[in-house]
């Protein structure tokens, strides 16, 4: 005599699956990881001379952090919200002054020959230096070169620089070149003051 | 009017709740297999900076972490609170940083090596000086490709 076996009930497996769906949500991490992207400079070989890279001094701005935490472009302290300005009139140099930054012609693919600053940035801190200010002062000049890309690529192509393809950011990445380089640390005394 | 006729009460059919599992278990799969669980356990303390030009990282496989700052407070009768390196799960010093990069290298496919990403989780408070020592220990292993951790803030 066949028992009929009786329906399990099922409307509590939505609940545990709930359950379960509640753990997972408490511990997913989905935030992704946002930072500052940078390129370090390949260690100098010890063998090789070093050869004088012959830069020009008026194309380098040193933005300097000390172990205070003040901030020095060129040689005058500046405050941190004058900064981006600053790099970017250095950048740019749009009176052609002489002590700023030589532009130089050349060729580029897909926009024709304009004239590209050889302006180089370069940061360079205290061993006392927080990381906050430091952060702080190359989010400055993140902010300073996406903006003169920004306003390059509205220029050649009345768009955003985002908004530009492939080819075309390459294209306003040679426009504004400069990179920022941070400088071989330097050993300055933990006495200076 | 018969459609606003009050008092003639109509049966609610009852709402079919089979399908209710269902639909959270497709939930709960995606959380399953989007949620990661974190393999290391911090043992010091980071405050990430805030910086608001900061990116995303593209390729989260290809990085590897060092996290820099003093120990959580645990572990600072032991160690004391001077900001320390951990690598995977243990303080560690400079000296390690090689090794640990080199074991990173080796952890990745070989077309995505010249892609690894090193990701300096530094505390706000952190020195330089400790950053300075890593970053110099980096280049010397060739691991160029670096990221500043930071929140993107503003």
């Amino acid at each position: 005599m066949a028992k009929k076996t009786p329906a399990i009930n099922s409307s509590s497996t939505a609940d545990i699956a709930f359950l379960l769906l509640c753990y997972f949500l408490m511990t997913t991490t989905m935030g992704s990881q946002t930072g500052l992207s940078r390129r370090l400079p390949p260690m100098p070989d010890p063998n090789q001379k070093v050869e004088d890279q012959k830069v020009n001094r008026r194309n380098i701005i040193l933005v300097k952090i000390n172990s205070a935490d003040r901030i020095f472009a060129g040689s005058d302290p500046i405050d941190i919200s004058q900064l981006k300005e600053k790099i970017k009139i250095f950048v740019t140099n749009p009176t052609d002054s002489p002590n700023l930054p030589a532009k130089e012609p050349k060729e580029i693919e897909g926009i024709g020959t304009r004239n590209v600053t050889k302006a180089v940035i370069s940061l360079q801190n205290d061993r006392g230096t927080t990381y906050d200010v430091y952060i702080a002062v190359q989010n400055e000049l993140v902010k300073a070169i996406n903006e003169l890309r920004d306003e390059a690529a509205m220029k050649e192509f009345g768009k955003k620089f985002l908004a530009l393809n492939e080819d075309q950011q390459k294209a306003i990445k040679e426009v504004m070149p400069p990179q920022i380089s941070e400088a071989e640390p330097k050993d300055v005394g933990k006495s200076r003051r | 009017m018969s459609m606003f006729k009050k008092g003639e009460k109509k049966e609610m059919p009852a709402i079919a709740s089979g399908s209710l599992s269902d639909i959270v278990f497709m939930l709960l799969f995606f959380f399953m297999v989007t949620t990661q669980m974190r393999e290391t356990e911090n043992k010091v303390v980071v405050r990430i900076p805030e910086a608001s030009e900061s990116v995303k990282l593209e390729r989260k496989d290809l990085a590897s972490y060092i996290n820099i700052g003093a120990p959580i407070r645990r572990l600072q009768a032991q160690y004391g609170n001077e900001p320390r390196i951990q690598l995977n799960d243990s303080f560690k010093t400079v000296d390690d940083i090689r090794d640990f990069v080199a074991a990173e290298r080796d952890s990745k496919s070989e077309n995505d090596r010249a892609f690894m990403t090193v990701c300096i989780r530094a505390d706000q408070d952190v020195r330089m000086g400790t950053i300075t020592d890593v970053k110099q220990e980096l280049r010397r292993c060739s691991a160029l490709k670096i990221m500043y951790s930071a929140r993107k803030g503003q």
